[in-house]
């Protein structure tokens, strides 16, 4: 019996309709996927600009050109530190909040454990358009909540959007409030996963809170703790729609993007063989971070 | 005792006090939506609405046309959801149920693939489908979206735990490869479907750079790029842009108070992977 489901077993996904399940995904993801990836880094050493934009035969390869440019790039530096700014300060930021609401949410003594859960993640679901236009509202230097919350603490207006050095912190906060939710959810899918007893034998030697949470929680944590730490520096590293509303890159490019740099050359003034070159760099910048926290778990 | 106590008010202040600052940007938005013109630029800031208004969203309906675009965001959030749950659904049958050479292989080199962020791919797409003649068209969004990596990763999580034996009794009663698929396959993952059709509807609905950068005309923006253009027309209007706002997030939230159950069940699949 066993030998006649195997042969019938084989039967399964015959080559036509194998082609006919797979092919379809496949070749939209190898036409409108992998092929402009590989495209791109063709283009990003080539000199394609406006002119090849009307006539393809416009286009030279220049080596790598392109990225010696950035290297001189002043702009170009500006986005990067910018965006290293922003990934370094909300990534943690927004890590520590979500493992806080995460911890607060699954502790026995919570009340209306689902209406918090619920508030927290509104953020996260909610259009980052729409969002980012009701945050450039609330930053306001005059009428915004933001201020006005503050002077009662006695803090005197700041001009978070307009100031060079506040633009960038406002936008942070901003983004930490809009992500932290996402995280919340996997830790405390993380922490139901540790079991109970540990933390009753903990108790029974006399460990306080701090002890547990040192011991057990963050140890047994770790493997959530390094996928949230990917995908948040996956997506950090894309930041555009948040300067985009709120700032323009401004003011004096302090809250210029990677992705806001490499939109303006490629889509504003068609510097195509140039911003490709710049998503390249983006792509390397994410690969190596990716690879590092990879290997940091490791040698744990 | 009373540490247990003081201890169990201290928490749920605090979770106050986040829940506090994680909705007060809505209520405002929500608030000053209903607000006459320059009411929500006084100092200090008025909460609520003095007399309630609906003034600013008769102006979105009636001079800035905002219904061709949230019509513009519905048609395609559901029809990239739509074809994309198909394709990758199949796709995903094959990969679970299918034995074929280099199956493991072409899947990791699929999985690991995620990584590459979509901005690398925006400029030969959009040269692409300029080629195609498609550009500021509803077809500029649905070809990218065509099929996802992630969809069908998350599909074949969660249907690599049915059993071979269901399919195998199908087998033997002669049933094709495609009855199996749409009789047994898709009834069974209808769970992960839904999941991912909220995820793949959101996603589309919520999009902003690809939309902003393939749409060209006024009346095919998407909600997000009709909210961005008109905020450098209107950044004096916060009453205008509150209202603007709230359509744009308003069936984004029902769909999400709806179904969250799903939404984070699918959020907390997607993460143990692995």
């Amino acid at each position: 019996m066993k030998i006649n489901i195997k042969k019938y077993y084989s039967g399964f996904g015959s080559k036509k309709s194998l082609l006919i399940f797979l092919s379809p995904a496949l070749l939209a993801i190898f036409s409108f996927f992998f092929i402009p990836v590989i495209a791109a880094f063709i283009i990003s050493f080539t000199d394609f600009s406006i002119y090849a934009l009307a006539d393809w035969n416009y286009i030279q390869f220049i080596g790598f050109d392109n990225y010696f440019r950035l290297f001189d790039d002043p702009l170009f530096w500006t986005s990067l530190k910018n965006t290293f700014y922003f990934v370094i300060v909300a990534g943690p930021l927004s890590i520590i909040a979500s493992l806080t609401a995460a911890i607060l949410l699954s502790s026995k003594t919570t009340l209306f454990k689902s209406f918090f859960r619920l508030s927290f993640f509104l953020p996260v679901v909610t259009t980052l358009v729409a969002v980012a236009i009701v945050w450039r509202f609330i930053y306001h230097p005059n009428f915004g909540l933001l201020n006005y919350a503050l002077g009662y603490l006695g803090i005197s207006p700041i001009d978070w959007l307009g100031d060079p050095n506040w633009a960038m912190p406002a936008i942070i906060l901003m983004a930490v409030w809009k992500s932290f939710g996402y995280n919340m959810i996997i830790f405390i899918a993380g922490l139901h996963n540790i079991p109970e007893q540990l933390y009753e034998a903990a108790e029974v030697e006399g460990a306080n809170s701090w002890h547990k949470f040192r011991n057990i929680t963050l140890p047994l944590l770790a493997p959530t703790t390094m996928f949230v730490g990917i995908i948040t520096l996956i997506g950090f590293f894309q930041l555009f729609a948040e300067p985009y509303i709120m700032t323009q890159g401004g003011p004096l490019n302090s809250t210029l993007s990677i992705v806001q740099y490499m939109y303006q050359e490629g889509f504003r003034w068609w510097n195509i063989g140039y911003s490709a070159a710049i998503a390249f760099v983006l792509f390397t910048i994410i690969f190596v971070g990716t690879i590092i926290q990879l290997k940091l778990k490791k040698n744990d | 005792m009373t540490n247990r106590k003081s201890k169990k008010i201290l928490l749920n202040l605090l979770l106050i006090l986040i829940a506090v600052v994680t909705l007060a940007p809505f209520l405002w938005m929500i608030s000053a939506s209903f607000m006459h013109d320059g009411h929500a630029s006084t100092y200090p800031p008025s909460f609520l609405p003095d007399k309630f208004t609906l003034t600013q969203y008769t102006k979105l309906f009636t001079k800035l046309d905002i219904a061709t675009n949230i019509v513009n965001s519905f048609i395609l959030s559901i029809s990239v959801t739509g074809i994309s749950l198909f394709l990758n659904s199949m796709a995903a049958y094959a990969f679970t149920k299918f034995r074929f050479k280099g199956k493991e292989k072409l899947f990791t080199i699929l999985l690991s693939s995620m990584i590459i962020p979509s901005q690398v791919t925006m400029l030969p797409l959009f040269l692409m489908l300029k080629e195609m003649g498609v550009i500021n068209t509803y077809f500029a969004i649905i070809i990218p979206g065509l099929a996802n990596i992630f969809g069908i990763f998350l599909i074949r999580q969660y249907a690599q735990a049915i059993p071979d034996s269901l399919f195998e009794a199908a087998k033997i009663d002669g049933a094709s490869d495609f009855q199996i698929y749409s009789k047994i396959f898709l009834p069974i993952i209808k769970p992960i479907l839904v999941t991912l059709a909220l995820f793949t509807f959101m996603g589309t609905w919520n999009d902003f750079l690809w939309p902003l950068i393939t749409l060209t005309d006024q009346s095919m923006y998407t909600l997000p790029v009709a909210m961005s253009n008109m905020m450098s027309e209107h950044s004096k209007d916060p009453e205008l842009m509150m209202a603007g706002s709230v359509l744009t997030i308003l069936p984004i939230i029902i769909v999400f108070l709806i179904m969250q159950k799903q939404y984070i069940k699918g959020l907390m699949m997607g993460s143990v992977k692995e």
